[in-house]
């Protein structure tokens, strides 16, 4: 039976999306979210949707309270506070928390960034068949031997033929009872993709700069995690030379060396080649530095792999140039003039936080 | 009518017993349904406030929400829920424990004894279950015929105005019956007392007095001139009557008063009705229907009902020991001249006059008391002092809620504070044609405590979107007088003296 209250539960969902949606601007720059991730959903404090009412402010309010202590003393943290509603910390400013699939919140930032659906390439190439288990036989091998429904079908049997005993209730199934797993071969499109992220992390990038890319990654995953149901995350850093390391490594290591940006896309080119076939694969690198490379030297190498073997392989090449108070943000000019008007080269410089929103919609936008 | 077959047999035999336990000790009851939902269900019903059918809106899905959440992650469980009806209904939840049924039953007679007895009730609709559905099916109907948004948005509006209802009005009558009016324009003339004699006159109506009287007379008219009359603190009744509203408006907004009428006398007598329900399912369990192999389920999931925190008054708690203290100090005769006139702590404290009126006094207080009277006249020092109750509130310096004092006066002082008018802040209707431009004018009867000032806006907003005109609001700030006004564009405030 589908309850009644299912209706109002839709309208107030209805509700929080359009808050959401409405303050999103302020969550992407805010990597509050990130930390509230569990593990198909995110929870969103969303300010309290109440109804507004003529009463007393709590703090001059006050309230009657039971207990131990002496007056003067604090009353102990997180307690809920008198009257209907309750106080909080911040200010009284309520907050709701919910919970959002991360499904849902991709739409929303689909909807209101006005991305395009990506469409994967080699959608029609790509098919693998893979297994279904849909119903069940009395007749198949014995390793998929259903035993529940063997077990239930031999109880029908004899309690219907009379052997059964209720004091001694022994089944035995024969052979007719056996029931087994039938499965059925279902294409499937296989829309696998990798995001390889590569980050600078000479001396000149700093905490702030790292924040942006994470923040950034976070909705770059979740956007293209709604596109593809197997999206894997590879993750390299570079000052002058690269190295792949784990998510954690990534976001947390800073070295003080120089920097050569064509150790990393050479790298990045040996993971491509070495795991993901792009006839079958969805390639994203999604590059963020400060735009100081070493020499012009390294940034014609930089370009050559790019244009001869990292372009022609992947769908979208990111850059994206976090502006830090160390950097030339030379290395941004350069690709513009070198592969800038190519359709799945997309760059974008972040100033600072306030700059994601426009970058992810840079990144995005291009529906690759 | 025997409508409880639905009940399971073994939960009906419990029934059966639990209810001849109830009556026994002299409860007096409507007719109990008791239903058994799955937690699902019983989330919704307590999300729709009890009943099983209310009309359609966001609010309801939030609390549920919140119910489920605070379910699945073990937070919370709803343990009890009855609704004020004749016959009463009341929700068991499946899956507790038979002790928990048994417990939740009692607790329910509790409740259903005092829904039928108290005076505070006694007005109350006891065929809301079918009177929530009709509301459900009117505002269906609007909403089907001019669109869900709008329908809803006007609901938000009306909600935001649901406490401001006259909390006493049932009780007393506020208005003259229209008929013995004096309804002639003429100025009335004093005349003073009737004398016979000329001379006397002069003595007998002094030209003060009669002037006074005058003075009088020339008020009440001029009062009948203003509108309102008097102030108005029913301001629902007031938009009711006056407000330009379409007529699906006028019946949305009558709903949601009728609806708040409803709920009020719930709310007023908390306390009282909670420690009630308490009172009597811990004496039905400890003295008759516990088995033994209960008594630990049963005696952890009390206390878990009984648990106190600093920052919070547990009414279950409060009210329980309430009733019992005033059980035990009519037993004892604790009460009374000779009594109160006894200043040796230690004779009053072996006061024992062998009076054994407890029994009865609870149940004359059940019926005659509400929430405010209860701590009014029961509250005693030593109950305080033994309770550990305090007063707290904010310290701005320190940044934190701190206990302030311990003092018995001034705790009773917040405790009635917080009951009065429902702990809602006093406002009424003063002028209905403002400034003679047709605007409306509310008084917040400032008692001590500002008004929380960005809810106030927005609701003031609420209130001129169903008077249409520009709308007033005259409080205290700070101890400043301030008007709030909006007019249907912009909030302005000024400084006006009070």
């Amino acid at each position: 039976m589908a309850l009644k209250i299912k209706q109002d539960h839709a309208r107030f969902r209805d509700i929080v999306r359009g808050r959401i949606k409405r303050n999103l601007k302020k969550y992407v720059q805010k990597g509050e979210l990130i930390g509230k991730k569990g593990k198909d959903f995110i929870t969103i404090p969303v300010p309290t949707i109440d109804i507004p009412h003529f009463r007393f402010g709590e703090k001059q309010q006050g309230g009657v309270g039971q207990g131990d202590g002496e007056p003067g003393d604090p009353l102990s943290q997180g307690d809920p506070q008198p009257g209907s509603g309750q106080a909080g910390q911040g200010e009284g400013q309520h907050v709701l928390e919910v919970d959002v699939s991360l499904d849902e919140l991709a739409d929303i930032l689909g909807e209101e960034l006005a991305l395009p659906r990506i469409e994967p390439k080699g959608k029609d190439r790509i098919v693998s068949t893979r297994l279904k288990y849909t119903g069940v036989a009395p007749s198949g091998p014995e390793s998929l031997r259903h035993f529940k429904r063997t077990y239930k079908q031999a109880l029908r049997r004899q309690i219907a033929s009379g052997s059964y005993n209720w004091k001694k209730p022994v089944i035995v199934p024969v052979r007719e009872d056996r029931r087994y797993r039938t499965w059925k071969q279902v294409p499937l499109p296989e829309t696998n993709a990798v995001v390889l992220y590569m980050m600078d992390v000479s001396g000149s990038m700093g905490d702030e700069q790292k924040e942006v890319v994470r923040i950034e990654s976070f909705w770059i995953d979740t956007w293209l995690r709604k596109h593809y149901k197997g999206l894997e995350t590879r993750y390299i850093i570079h000052d002058a030379v690269a190295r792949e390391v784990d998510r954690d490594t990534f976001f947390h290591t800073r070295e003080s060396g120089g920097t050569m940006i064509s150790s990393a896309y050479r790298l990045a080119l040996e993971i491509i080649e070495g795991d993901y076939a792009p006839s079958s694969w969805n390639i994203y690198p999604f590059h963020f530095s400060d735009g100081d490379n070493w020499s012009a030297d390294d940034t014609r190498v930089c370009v050559d792999v790019l244009k001869e073997k990292i372009l022609p392989a992947v769908n979208l090449f990111c850059y994206g140039q976090v502006e830090s108070p160390y950097g030339s943000g030379q290395f941004i000019k350069d690709l513009k003039e070198a592969v800038g008007g190519r359709e799945n080269v997309a760059l974008s410089e972040i100033a600072d936080k306030e700059g994601i929103y426009a970058s992810i919609k840079t990144f995005l936008g291009t529906g690759k | 009518m025997n409508r409880q077959t639905q009940l399971p047999a073994r939960l009906h035999d419990i029934r059966t017993r639990i209810e001849k336990f109830a009556r026994d000790y002299g409860l007096d009851f409507y007719d109990t349904i008791f239903e058994v939902l799955n937690f699902d269900e019983i989330n919704m019903v307590a999300a729709y406030g009890g009943f099983p059918n209310r009309y359609p809106h966001w609010r309801f899905g939030m609390e549920y929400e919140r119910l489920s959440k605070g379910y699945e992650y073990g937070l919370s469980k709803i343990y009890e829920m009855v609704i004020n009806n004749d016959p009463s209904y009341a929700y068991l939840l499946g899956s507790n424990m038979d002790v928990d049924q048994k417990l939740v039953m009692a607790h329910v007679f509790g409740h259903v004894d005092f829904f039928k007895n108290n005076f505070m009730f006694r007005h109350t609709n006891r065929k809301m279950m079918d009177q929530m559905a009709n509301h459900a099916t009117r505002v269906r109907r609007y909403q089907d015929k001019l669109g869900v948004e709008l329908v809803e948005d006007f609901i938000d509006r009306c909600l935001s105005l649901e406490n401001l209802i006259d909390y006493q009005s049932p009780y007393v009558k506020r208005r003259a019956d229209k008929s013995d009016e004096d309804e002639s324009p003429e100025r009335k003339v004093a005349q003073g007392f009737k004398s016979e004699r000329e001379y006397m006159r002069e003595y007998i109506n002094p030209p003060e007095f009669i002037e006074a009287q005058q003075k009088k007379l020339d008020e009440e008219a001029a009062r009948k001139k203003r509108f309102p009359e008097r102030p108005e603190r029913d301001v629902l009744l007031f938009l009711l009557e006056h407000a330009p509203l379409e007529r699906w408006e006028h019946d949305v907004l009558s709903i949601a008063r009728e609806e708040a009428y409803y709920f009020a006398p719930q709310g007023q007598t908390k306390v009282m009705n909670e420690g009630w329900a308490t009172y009597w399912h811990s004496k039905i369990m400890t003295e008759k229907a516990l088995d033994a192999s209960e008594v630990v389920d049963y005696a952890d999931h009390h206390s878990g009902t009984l648990a106190t925190s600093p920052g919070q008054l547990n009414p279950y708690k409060l009210g329980v020991e309430l009733w019992r203290d005033i059980e035990d100090r009519w037993n004892k005769g604790r009460f009374g001249k000779e009594y109160d006139e006894c200043d040796s702590f230690v004779e009053r404290k072996h006061w024992d006059k062998k009076a054994g009126l407890g029994r009865q006094k609870i149940f004359e207080v059940r019926k005659h008391y509400n929430d405010v009277t209860f701590i009014d006249e029961f509250l005693t020092l030593e109950f305080v002092m033994e309770q550990k109750l305090f007063t707290f509130g904010y310290n701005e310096k320190h940044q934190r809620w701190e206990i302030l004092e311990r003092e018995f006066r001034k705790v009773k002082e917040k405790l009635l504070h917080m009951l009065t008018n429902f702990g809602q802040p006093v406002i009424a209707v003063e002028d209905g044609n403002y400034d003679n431009r047709g605007e409306l004018l509310l008084l917040h009867k400032h008692d001590g405590i500002d008004l929380k000032l960005d809810y106030a806006r927005d609701t003031l907003k609420n209130v001129q979107s169903l008077w249409r005109r520009p709308v007033n609001l005259v409080t205290k700030v700070e101890g400043r007088g301030t008007a709030f006004r909006y007019d249907g564009k912009e909030h302005s405030d000024k400084r006006v003296d009070l």
